[in-house]
């Protein structure tokens, strides 16, 4: 019985005829399928192409024209223009993930390691629910109602701690500073991040687990030992989504702050640095001309930035790709 | 360095259902007790119990208790934490870490004890430990490298040294070789008997040729059928147990005439 199933897997002759010119239906799915999924592939590359076209396209004629020719038309030369624009971009975007990393941490490990599976579920949709809420209801609950609640606790800041240059300066009156911007945009990523997080953890190996509970290993070394080793490409994954979305967040940030174009890191005055995608849906409407290539310019550099972004997130993934936890 | 097990009426269970029932049991230091019997008899749930890790799985839980040179590790107040660094364990699959060298892998356990070990102990302990677990000549040179590139065998002797680096009273082994080829299961084997002149050894097995080539006395679990608890059937010197046991079950496994 063996031996005829072993001569049907090796024989070709023992399967439907090749040279008979029917083709097995079975392999015709088989390269539909891989078509479908080949064409898939192609379509993101061509989308992507296409996109970054479009801005070196469009942006290009604020890219290369006369300076002079962009302060009187333009909004000013292009570069100590995109600058602030930029800083305040990575500055909010850096800040929210400085917050959002650690809560985003703890409650994955608490979802995936500590709490009772009767906690941890509900608490696990919750979060995902959070995902589902629109920037723009972010943006009006950051500015009606954090901002002015924040004030107190800014102040505070500034009273005690505005020795360091980063609480220092005037507090603004109304809240709507890079820290709200901060905070909004750190429970707009939590989510995200939190869920993929929770899923590496899930994934991590219960017999490296045992191995450290083994050792006389408490939970939280158990963690250190066997979990985050094994979720550290997982969690630079996450926190690079994270990062991807609070960089190229709008709305919010377009709703909560009056930007400027200063670049300093006083997280509590009202003069912020805008960041580029606020500041292109701000001025969109009105602009034209060598303003509209400006913004497009604008957000080739964005565009740049997640890109760097995500090829140093490649990088450390694969820095250490030898320990991984595939084994 | 080695201290003597006594259980007495001990039961498992994992929510209601009871997996062991009422194994009585002792085991005697600088030896190699074996445990053999069908799958699912819960000598595997019995070996956990004895450095509580069992209670990794959520609901399972014991009665009676074990005693470890007289001391209760189910006690009030006994961490079992504190009972794992005691009590070492080696797994069914080696689980050396995977992001560790193998030099690291030897120090995880006392990374967790002693903060601050100078360089030259650490050193000179998993020199000692490598050494122990016939690992030291195979690994020597490349002590920086990952502990997961070795063969399967090597990666199980990088267990049992991480194991006894913590000198642990006793060392508790899950089908240590059930995952080995022939050889590696030799010099696993070969190490038992070396192991054994300073530590306690507990062994599950399903292999009765090794059964009966490493251990000293023979423990043989039963069940009565599925749903039922596994039970202790009968135990004593190896010996014995293989040639003339008291118990008809015990001799019907051991000649293969069983169910």
């Amino acid at each position: 019985m063996t031996q005829k199933l072993t001569r049907a897997l090796t024989d070709p002759g023992a399967g439907p005829d090749p040279s008979s010119g029917m083709p097995d239906p079975k392999r015709r799915g088989d390269r539909i399928f891989r078509g479908f999924a080949m064409g898939a592939g192609i379509t993101i590359l061509v989308i992507l192409a296409l996109v970054a076209t479009f801005l070196l396209v469009q942006g290009s004629p604020a890219l290369f024209a006369d300076p002079a020719k962009l302060i009187s038309q333009g909004y000013g030369e292009f570069l100590p223009w995109v600058l602030p624009y930029a800083f305040g971009t990575i500055w909010a975007a850096v800040l929210a993930l400085l917050f959002a990393v650690p809560v985003s941490i703890g409650i994955a490990l608490f979802i995936s390691h500590y709490a009772p599976r009767r906690l941890a579920q509900p608490l696990g949709y919750v979060i995902d629910l959070l995902a589902a809420v629109p920037s723009v209801v972010f943006g009006l609950w950051g500015s009606l109602v954090l901002a002015p609640a924040a004030v107190p606790l800014y102040e505070w800041l500034n009273a005690n701690l505005g020795f360091i240059p980063l609480f220092s300066g005037q507090v603004s009156g109304g809240g709507r500073n890079m820290f709200t911007i901060a905070i909004v945009l750190a429970t707009m990523i939590l989510p995200i991040i939190t869920s993929l997080c929770r899923e590496v953890f899930l994934q991590a190996p219960r017999l490296h687990e045992e191995a450290a509970l083994a050792l006389g290993a408490t939970r939280w070394e158990m963690i250190k030992m066997a979990v985050f080793p094994f979720a550290r490409p997982g969690i630079i994954a996450a926190v690079m989504l994270g990062l991807g979305r609070a960089l190229g967040e709008t709305m919010a940030v377009t709703m909560i702050l009056s930007g400027s174009r200063n670049i300093t890191f006083e997280v509590l005055t009202s003069q912020n640095p805008n960041t580029i995608a606020a500041t292109i849906a701000q001025n969109f409407p009105e602009a034209f001309g060598l303003k509209t290539s400006q913004l497009i310019a604008a957000g080739l550099v964005l565009f740049l930035i997640t890109l760097v972004v995500n090829m140093i997130a490649r990088w450390i993934v694969s820095r250490r790709a030898e320990y991984s936890g595939a084994n | 360095m080695s201290k003597r097990i006594e259980t007495t009426d001990l039961n498992v269970y994992y929510g209601d259902f009871r997996a062991v029932e009422d194994v009585t049991i002792t085991i005697q230091p600088r030896a190699v007790t074996a445990f053999i019997g069908p799958s699912g008899c819960g000598k595997s749930t019995f070996l956990r119990t004895l450095n509580r890790m069992h209670e990794v799985i959520p609901g399972a839980r014991v009665e009676g208790e074990v005693l470890l040179d007289g001391e209760n590790l189910y006690g009030a107040g006994v961490d079992p934490v504190r009972v794992r660094r005691q009590v070492g364990m080696v797994f069914q699959r080696p689980n050396p870490f995977p992001t560790m060298s193998i030099k690291e892998n030897v120090l995880a356990g006392i990374k967790l004890n002693f903060n601050r070990m100078p360089r030259n102990e650490q050193d000179e302990l998993v020199e000692r430990s490598l050494r122990s677990a016939n690992l030291w000549e195979e690994v020597k040179n490349r002590l920086e490298l990952p502990g997961s590139g070795l063969s399967g065998g090597q990666q199980q002797r990088l267990c049992i040294a991480r194991a006894i680096a913590m000198a642990p009273e006793v060392l508790l082994m899950d089908e240590p070789c059930s995952a080995l080829d022939p050889i590696s299961t030799l010099a696993i084997e070969d190490l038992m008997s070396e192991l054994k002149e300073k530590y306690t050894i507990v062994i599950v097995t399903h292999n009765m040729q090794q059964a009966a080539r490493v251990s000293d006395t023979t423990a043989f679990f039963n069940i009565a059928g599925t749903g039922s608890p596994g039970r202790l059937i009968e135990s004593g010197p190896t010996d014995k147990i293989f040639s003339t046991p008291d118990v008809k079950a015990t001799e019907d496994y051991i000649s293969g005439r069983f169910g």
